[in-house]
């Protein structure tokens, strides 16, 4: 009798692992304005969805600090901090976590209030899902256009707008229909993901889990419903191949991988690889893991990557796709949120940290101020907190990077105020600004992967292409030409060019020395040779110059 | 391939997480708690480094009043699997008798975990904690950072945590600072125990029902460990099928009446039965936020 009870039940619950299995992850963020009721929203999708433990909600249903909430206070569930709980307000993001018989879901729960900003921008950054909620008494408001814009600027590319408290407003369709035109036209100015309005109360459950009754004129699925269907992950698929390396594996003299995790594109072994920065390539000889070879590896999954040939690759360096690259670049332009009470600074070093490595960096210029209740541009020589620009940056060393709006993962920054370490400022890079200009070219191109890419160039002249200025020292640039030629780099001496002329030069890839009345790059030495060493050894610091030495046994780690 | 499922998901973050600390850190540790998450995250970390050996030691703050069966199970499993094991108690504290119910919940904590626990970071000079706590766990949890900073003296500020993108972490600290690294923070306990299943991890064996002698006070099973539980006027230990649904210390984490003996039944009654698993310890419930008050002293 006992077996056969045993039986049954594994029979059950190996039918319900699979099931669970199979579930995909999808992380949607919620944004709105103080009292639009996101908590409330979060509290009704994780109640009806049946994912509140009794306790927690007895617990709940005892401590009512929010009376306007309702009979129970669903936003006492995720308001995790003393002091939210003493305000009845929501100060940090709070990730919670519910599933449903198709998916698991990650909530980032966001504040609305305007100073913190920067928590949407957290919780935005890794969201597939932005769900924006708009009260339907108050309509469209500055807040609910800020929080669009944050979502698309960090790259969200599903939205599901909720206009919320429809039951305050007696479920009239004409409210809604008003703030869905509104919005839309707003909208239609970003960059455009997926959009979906829908009306709900989160107070009375209507549109949320269950389909409302109160509404008959929307025939829309439930934000639960669409949050359950939305197609999330195929983006990153697609996408080129990216990988980069966050540890050299070297257990012992035989075993030589590189672990990190697949950004974007996918991977097989025998699959050709370019290794950035030394430009050189190979193939991938094994995907390892702890469970054993794969045979291919896709994006997300964190893997151990081992090379047909010995190669010095170290953390922070990165594999990619041979036919299409990323860019490489040391000075680019890139949105910014800032974050940090401390306003931006135009003469202050960062730290700036892109995939797996740390460079020091310059924002050289605010390029504009984004309004975000406009949208317009608007003239500024900082950042304060909260607010969001375009900027010029300029690393020590060039990085491997694509546009923010093609990879995510790979043209992301942070910066971080080495004084303080803390982290101030979250960049989406636009693209870059010298190294790689793109060229007009006719629609329909068919030699466009035939086109030089700068990693074509640098792995063949094995430095970088840059302008430096030597100030007045013309015999120093005439040394230094000599010594740069003889290690084999293509390089030249200027001294009257156009910034255009500079930049054609630095796209082909050349060392391009400037004797100008203009100050030098650096505090020079006196004599010649001196100085001459000091370019070089600065060059090759910021890996302007590829060290001789990376191409063979350089172990970082 | 197929797009992977969550589990495969949430694997490849914590993989992540964990090769970022081992690679930007001086002295990280591993904080071994023994319990179920702390055994998902040893397999995680086997998993971060393979075909090379964990790169940093695992520490147990021992209070001396755990189960012995997870001491029995700590000494053989991380033997087995060769990590490097540094176990370390208040002694000062034990020897001058402290318990809970000489001190009360909140101090016995305080000296016994929270001190430490600091001391044994301090000693070691750590500068990255690995800790298997989970965002779902507790609400003052779900606002805490993956990489969540502490002061020169171990204390989190809860309103002043560095924002978070993408998997962008900030490990940046001076000397004497440290961080609390959580490579489980997106785990539900769901994840953790289907993670268990599918990849054999072994567990204390405290986690599967047997009959055992308890105390029965109210929905609380208290398992006789510890001579000094005082017992109430005419109470008597009973023998209940029963197991543990988290794992601390003996006298303050309660059993709950239960039949699942394997990892499927865990499961199975885990979707049947809808308490959130902290409910039985008795130190969370001290007061309102209790837990966001142990975590701004140095708790875990």
């Amino acid at each position: 009798m006992a077996a056969v009870a045993q039986q049954s039940t594994s029979f059950v619950i190996e039918e319900f692992l699979a099931r669970e299995h199979a579930k995909d992850l999808v992380r949607f963020t919620t944004a709105g304005s103080v009292d639009d009721g996101k908590s409330t929203l979060i509290g009704r999708l994780l109640v009806d969805s049946q994912n509140v433990y009794e306790d927690q909600l007895n617990a709940v249903a005892r401590a009512s600090v929010n009376h306007s909430a309702g009979p129970i206070d669903f936003s006492l569930l995720t308001d995790g901090l003393r002091a939210e709980r003493e305000q009845g307000i929501t100060i940090d993001v709070a990730y919670r976590y519910f599933a449903t018989a198709r998916r698991k879901f990650i909530i980032a729960d966001t504040p609305g209030h305007e100073q913190y900003t920067r928590n949407m921008a957290t919780g935005a950054s890794t969201a597939d899902v932005a769900v924006i909620l708009i009260d339907a008494r108050n309509g469209v408001l500055q807040q609910s256009r800020r929080h669009a814009y944050i979502a698309s600027l960090l790259g969200i590319p599903n939205f599901a707008i909720a206009v919320n408290k429809m039951d305050a407003v007696g479920y009239r369709e004409p409210v809604f229909r008003a703030i869905e035109n509104e919005f839309h036209q707003f909208l239609q100015r970003l960059t455009a993901p997926h959009v979906y309005f829908l009306p709900i109360s989160a107070l009375e459950g209507d549109n949320v889990v269950r389909r409302s009754r109160n509404m008959p004129w929307f025939e829309g699925p439930s934000l639960l419903e669409f949050l359950e269907s939305v197609p999330v992950h195929h983006r990153t698929r697609a996408a080129d191949f990216r990988f980069p390396v966050q540890r050299v594996i070297r257990p012992n003299q035989d075993f030589r991988g590189y672990a990190g995790q697949v950004v974007s594109g996918s991977i097989r072994p025998g699959d050709s690889v370019l290794v950035l920065p030394s430009g050189l390539r190979s193939r991938v000889k094994s995907i390892e893991t702890f469970d054993g070879p794969l045979e291919e590896a896709v994006p997300p999954l964190s893997v151990t990557l081992t090379l047909e040939d010995e190669l010095d690759i170290s953390r922070g360096d990165m594999l990619a796709s041979s036919q299409r690259p990323p860019h490489a670049a040391r000075r680019f332009d890139a949105s910014m949120v800032w974050l940090n009470e401390q306003a931006l600074d135009l003469s202050h070093p960062y730290l700036l940290k892109h995939t797996c490595q740390s460079v020091p960096a310059e924002v050289t210029a605010v390029k504009y101020r984004v309004n975000v209740s406009t949208l317009e541009h608007e003239p500024a020589d900082r950042l304060e907190m909260n607010e969001i620009g375009v900027v010029h940056i300029e690393t020590g060393r060039p990085i491997y990077f694509d546009a923010y709006s093609h990879n995510r993962s790979t043209g992301s920054l942070i910066l971080i105020d080495p004084a303080t370490n803390a982290t101030v400022g979250a960049g989406m890079i636009l693209a870059p600004v010298t190294a790689e200009r793109e060229r007009p070219r006719p629609e329909g191109d068919v030699l466009r992967d035939e086109r030089i890419t700068p990693i074509e160039r640098i792995s063949r002249y094995r430095h970088n292409g840059e302008a430096i200025s030597l100030g007045d020292r013309r015999s120093l640039a005439w040394l230094l030409e000599r010594k740069l030629f003889d290690r084999g780099c293509a390089v030249t001496v200027v001294e009257k060019a156009s910034e255009q002329t500079l930049a054609a030069l630095e796209d082909a890839g050349l060392l391009v020395l400037v004797v100008s009345g203009e100050c030098a790059d650096w505090d020079l030495p006196q004599g010649d040779a001196e100085a001459a060493a000091f370019v070089i050894a600065a060059l090759e610091e910021r890996e302007t110059l590829l060290r001789p030495e990376s191409l063979t046994g350089r172990e970082r780690l | 391939m197929s797009q992977p499922g969550h589990l495969r998901l949430l694997e490849a973050e914590s993989v992540h997480i964990l090769r970022e600390v081992a690679s930007e850190f001086q002295r990280p540790v591993l904080l071994y708690s023994i319990g179920k998450d702390s055994s998902a995250l040893l397999r995680l970390a086997q998993k971060a480094f393979y075909p090379a050996p964990i790169p940093f030691p695992l520490l147990h703050i021992d209070t001396t009043y755990k189960f012995r069966e997870m001491i029995e199970f700590r000494d053989r499993y991380t033997t087995e699997i060769g990590a490097k094991l540094i176990v370390h108690t208040n002694r000062e504290a034990i020897d001058e008798n402290a318990n809970p119910f000489k001190l009360g919940t909140s101090r016995c904590c305080a000296l016994l975990k929270t001190k430490a626990l600091l001391d044994g970071l301090r000693q070691g000079n750590f500068d990255a904690a690995i800790g298997g706590a989970r965002r779902d766990e507790e609400k003052s949890r779900a606002k805490e950072r993956i990489f969540s900073f502490r002061d020169d003296r171990g204390q989190w500020d809860p309103k002043n945590q560095r924002p978070e993108l993408w998997n962008l972490f900030n490990g940046c600290i001076q000397r004497g600072e440290s961080l609390r690294i959580f490579p489980l923070s997106n785990w539900t306990e769901m994840d953790v125990w289907q993670y268990i299943h599918t990849e054999n991890i072994p567990i204390v064996p405290l986690y599967f029902a047997q009959d055992r002698e308890v105390l029965v006070r109210g929905d609380s099973l208290i398992l006789l460990e510890q001579p000094f539980i005082p017992l109430l006027p005419g109470e008597k230990p009973q023998r209940v099928r029963c197991r543990m649904r988290s794992l601390g210390c003996s006298p303050c984490t309660g059993a709950i009446r239960s039949d699942a003996d394997t990892v499927p039944k865990i499961i199975e009654e885990l979707v049947s039965f809808r308490r959130s698993e902290r409910e039985n310890r008795v130190i969370d419930h001290d007061q309102e936020g209790s837990m966001e008050i142990k975590k701004r002293e140095g708790y875990f």
